[in-house]
């Protein structure tokens, strides 16, 4: 039924390629995503549901995953805030240096995060060119959840810029014009004008910079330090339980992980899918 | 015309703020790395550079990009075309799965590659009984990174050739181009630019990554270290400078990833205006 329903499809197709590259993608789909995911399933399916459960309600995992929420949370909003500010800087003012600021805004995609981490870890510690200035104020950042959200902000830096930024872009000039002539004032106007405007980008903006700072790894160990029940993320978990050769328990933290993300992506792109659409009903 | 935001006062608080916090945030660890690698003198830094194992995870690092940047340029290529050019049941399930390494932590990617490779993974017998070594060497270090990075291609070309769509290619097949043809003289020419950023991007990811690796790499020194990898070892040592003098080389891969990022949007825009 498929083959016939693939048949009558082709007669519509007036490109070439179709065969080849769904023989390509399905392949390489198939061999590098799929069959590793299946594996873990795999893992996963000698566990019976007690063993499972006790594997990922063990106490200092739980304590894991308080600290990496609350770290990725604060992180996600402070993105947003300072996502939006970036956004409506670049896009409104004109000043020197504003091309680099607008390159340097992309960095921390383009260093690698193992980098990230070693670097933030130095400066924040007791006698770095940050942390030295923090000491007397009685503010430790390295080997607290401070540090730990501070590195998870870095790394998501450009979700909230990049996503605000065009569409910041698009925003027609009467529309600020009209609620200036109208009397408001700048804050007043940007709240109720503005921020309505971009509140779905800013969203999803602030949503990938959650997931991201969920999974964050590399940026986030060194300045962490890995204390138990204290400054542990739970792909930390993951990492220390693999090198005790605990396969099982590192496939069912794992599991957690990977259903968490893939929900929250998923719910990201349904919201997304649904301003879309709302955005071009409004048009037509 | 005034708009929101316009006064000087407003302007000039909301710029300063935003240059102290992108000096503090970004500017001021990018200086420090290449202040630390230099921390004990350029002699010091050359010696690190050039030291045996710095040359070897120099080595392996590229190898790495040079495998996984072709076959997940070839990869992209034909998922955008196949996604962007025709209608079929799935299309949209297949686009969501290629999104999934964005949104796993790398350290679940590597778990899930050591499960299925690795000495009690399910293809690890067979591997072990014809004596090839995927885990814990370059070449298990290859595919995660594939896995990794086989995202940033298709998601570049995909949004761009949905809005072109596919006239001008219909218009080639009616004058009898072949596919080849087609795609060489007719879709390359448009997706040029966007093709070329994935590939930056790709790069840079595969030359950086370091959760996903440090699973399966087993680290051994001089065998199988790239270049983060090195970073992390080295620091973990306490030493500081040479952990430094290995991240300003990738600090600088950034900053020339950036580079040809600013100056691809900067061609775009000109093209832009002119037409």
């Amino acid at each position: 039924m498929i083959a016939q329903a693939l048949t009558r499809r082709r007669e519509r197709r007036v490109l070439p390629g179709f065969g080849l590259s769904l023989g390509i993608s399905l392949t390489f789909v198939s061999l590098v995503l799929l069959l590793p995911l299946t594996s873990l399933v795999g893992q996963l399916s000698q566990l019976s549901w007690s063993q499972y459960w006790f594997l990922i309600t063990d106490p200092r995992l739980l304590a894991s995953y308080t600290v990496t929420l609350l770290a990725a949370a604060v992180a996600a909003l402070s993105n947003a805030v300072f996502g939006l500010l970036m956004a409506w800087v670049l896009v409104r003012y004109e000043f020197p240096g504003k091309r680099l600021v607008d390159a340097l805004m992309d960095l921390p995609f383009a260093l690698p995060t193992a980098v990230a981490g070693i670097t933030l870890a130095t400066l924040y510690s007791s006698n770095g060119w940050i942390g030295r200035l923090l000491e007397p104020l009685g503010i430790s950042v390295s080997y607290t959840w401070v540090g730990i959200a501070l590195a998870m902000a870095f790394t998501s830096i450009p979700f909230v810029v990049r996503t605000v930024q065009p569409v910041l872009e698009d925003l027609p000039a009467e529309v600020d014009e009209a609620a200036m002539t109208l009397g408001a004032s700048d804050g007043l106007a940007f709240r109720r004008v503005i921020l309505p405007y971009l509140w779905p980008a800013l969203v999803t903006g602030t949503g990938l910079a959650f997931v991201r700072s969920l999974g964050e790894f590399g940026a986030v160990i060194f300045i962490a330090g890995g204390k138990p029940y204290e400054t542990e993320i739970t792909s930390l978990m993951i990492f220390v339980k693999l090198q005790e050769y605990d396969y099982a328990g590192a496939s069912a933290v794992a599991s957690i992980v990977l259903a968490t993300s893939l929900a929250l992506l998923l719910a990201i792109n349904l919201w997304q899918g649904r301003f879309i659409k709302r955005l071009h009903g409004g048009r037509g | 015309m005034i708009r929101i935001g316009d006064a000087p006062r407003v302007r000039r608080l909301l710029i300063g703020v935003a240059l102290a916090l992108t000096v503090l945030f970004l500017l001021l660890p990018l200086v420090a790395i290449f202040a630390q690698a230099l921390m004990s003198g350029i002699d010091v830094y050359w010696q690190n550079l050039s030291n045996a194992y710095t040359l070897s995870a120099i080595g392996l690092t590229l190898l790495v990009a040079v495998i996984t940047v072709p076959v997940n340029l070839v990869f992209g290529v034909f998922l955008a075309w196949l996604v962007t050019r025709f209608e079929f049941p799935g299309r949209r399930l297949l686009q969501t799965l290629i999104d999934i390494p964005f949104a796993v932590s790398p350290v679940v990617a590597g778990l899930v590659y050591l499960l299925l490779y690795g000495r009690n993974g399910w293809l690890g017998g067979w591997l072990d009984a014809h004596d090839i070594q995927i885990m814990f060497a370059w070449p298990g270090i290859v595919l995660v990174t594939l896995f990794v990075t086989c995202p940033f291609v298709a998601r570049e070309l995909i949004p761009l050739m949905q809005a072109q769509g596919s006239r001008e290619e219909e218009a080639a097949v009616t004058l009898g181009a072949s596919g080849w043809t087609i795609f060489r003289r007719v879709t390359l020419p448009n997706i040029r630019h966007a093709l070329l950023y994935g590939v930056i991007l790709t790069n840079a990811r595969a030359v950086g990554e370091f959760g996903a690796v440090s699973v399966v790499a087993g680290a051994i020194r001089g065998e199988t270290n790239t270049l983060p990898l090195q970073v992390e070892q080295l620091y973990q040592d306490y030493n500081t400078v040479g952990a430094f003098t290995s991240a300003s080389l990738l600090a600088l891969l950034a900053l020339l990833t950036l580079a040809a990022k600013a100056a691809l949007e900067w061609r775009a825009a000109r093209r832009e205006t002119a037409t």
